[in-house]
């Protein structure tokens, strides 16, 4: 299973990219796995400002329903719109055109605080 | 002790471990919800062929004189229509109104029937069947624990299974059945009956001739692209042709009438609660179990509130899903009649949204 090095990790499976003040958050290879064929992304948070743990969204595959949590706090400012009628892309490409949503972070140094991808890995026993 | 260790096996159990199947408890069993995708479960079923072990479903002998009083008493379908060899979906409605289980009905003549019942309900059933029985003197012998029982389903089943037996199996039509040889082994149950409808055999046999049955389908099924599918598949598989499923759409509250399981309920002879029954196909009943597709984006799960278009509650959702085939949100749920029909309008609400959707004819596909 793929935990890229270069990203970091939750216990409730997202990953989060940083570039600056905004971070790029999706759902890890593991938890794409495990929730199978997914074919709905429901996002209905742009423009919301959330608190790190909020749940920005829910993501459905045809047997089960799973929230979406903020691994930081910070603004939505992007919804990946190409989820809408391709879900299955966070399939395919988790950490690529599976992304999720792009967020100003309100508190960049919560970000030390999440997983390494080592971490995470062995937390999922992978 | 754990959870784990509590749950029952099948004679296939540490088989379908070994496969990779992800295992889930279901009615006290250990059973495989899904081997590798649901989605290609789902199709293999559809257009080829899968095998379902679904031994967990229970099995009960009636026999002796009052066999056949007995199982017209307590199921609601015309069981003197039944001829040797002939099988019949059915229900045992309870005494306050409901349902205590969905069933088959095999008759192998006038004094032998076998009811084959829901896994979860086992218990259930055999004290309300014994119970009823004190007026009629049957002799009752529940065998779930000593049977396996295979779906092989799919329009590929019956080529398959053809090289496994000298019965002719194009000699056994739908809701029919013969006992025969099948992969050399004796007293096989051949029956023409399945929970997906892709066509297809279910195969009983003996705990310990499972593993031998199990292993012939996939050699000569081998060229046909045969696949183990899980309960996951088997669900979704159901619910696109609209087959109602005990503990979402039907329950011991529930009345077939209401249910749409009009058609197995005949008021030709009597049975437990008939009276009831009648005056509500009678009176016309007040709320309907339907089929419908969203027509907005989402997707809708058991328990989601019903509302009509002002947003009141009016029903609630007993079974829904993506259909894979489709590719369609679907589900059933119980509304007021006056919205029952095809074309209505009714609302999901999902995550506190009120989403559109419309009833529909069933099956959906």
């Amino acid at each position: 299973m793929n935990f890229p090095e270069n990203l970091k990790y939750t216990k409730d499976h997202e990953w989060i990219s940083v570039d600056g003040d905004v971070a790029t958050i999706g759902i890890t290879d593991f938890a794409q796995h495990e929730l199978g064929d997914i074919v709905f992304v429901d996002i209905q948070t742009q423009g919301e400002t959330l608190n790190q743990h909020d749940v920005f969204g829910t993501v459905e595959a045809v047997k089960t329903v799973s929230d979406l949590y903020m691994p930081i706090s910070g603004e939505i400012m992007e919804v990946n719109a190409a989820l809408e009628n391709a879900p299955e892309d966070v399939n395919i490409d988790p950490y690529g055109k599976g992304w999720m949503v792009k967020v100003r972070m309100t508190q960049p140094d919560q970000v030390a605080g999440l997983m390494s991808a080592a971490d995470y890995s062995s937390s999922v026993g992978a | 002790m754990t959870e784990q260790a509590a749950l029952k096996s099948t004679a296939l159990t540490d088989l379908h471990i070994s496969l990779g199947a992800k295992m889930v408890p279901f009615a006290g069993y250990n059973m495989p919800v899904l081997y590798d995708n649901l989605m290609q479960e789902h199709n293999t079923v559809r257009n080829a062929v899968g095998v379902f072990d679904v031994s967990h479903m229970g099995e009960v002998f009636v026999t002796g004189p009052a066999a056949g009083d007995l199982v017209e008493w307590i199921t609601s379908n015309d069981v003197s229509s039944l001829y040797d060899g002939r099988i019949q979906y059915s229900c045992m409605p309870n005494e306050q109104g409901g349902i205590v289980d969905d069933l088959l009905v095999y008759r192998y003549d006038a004094e032998k029937y076998l009811l084959v019942i829901n896994a979860s309900n086992i218990e259930k059933d055999l004290a309300w069947i014994h119970k009823q029985n004190e007026k009629f003197g049957a002799t009752i012998n529940n065998v779930s624990d000593e049977h396996s029982l295979l779906a092989v389903q799919g329009p590929k089943a019956a080529e398959v299974l053809q090289k496994l037996t000298d019965e002719d199996l194009s000699a056994i039509p739908y809701y029919h059945f013969k006992v025969g040889t099948m992969a050399g082994i004796e007293g096989v149950i051949i029956s023409n009956t399945g929970y997906t409808g892709a066509g297809g055999f279910e195969i009983y046999t003996k705990n310990s001739d499972a593993r031998k049955m199990w292993d012939a389908i996939f050699s000569a099924g081998a060229d046909s692209g045969i696949k183990p599918i899980g309960l996951g598949a088997r669900d979704t598989l159901r619910l696109e042709k609209g087959f109602c499923l005990y503990g979402n759409d039907i329950n011991d509250t529930t009345s077939p009438i209401e249910a749409g399981l009009g058609w197995i309920t005949k008021f030709n002879k009597p049975f437990v609660n008939w009276e009831y029954h009648k005056k509500i196909k009678d009176e016309k009943p007040t709320k309907k179990l339907v089929g419908f597709k969203l027509v907005d984006r989402g997707i809708p799960r058991q328990h989601y509130p019903v509302c009509d278009a002002q947003g009141a509650v009016i029903g609630e959702v007993t079974s829904g899903t993506m259909s894979p085939t489709l590719n369609e949100a679907i589900g059933m749920a119980y509304v007021p009649s006056a919205l029952s029909a095809p074309g209505s309008e009714i609302y999901i609400e999902i995550r506190g949204k009120l989403l559109k959707g419309e009833v529909c004819k069933l099956p959906f596909f």
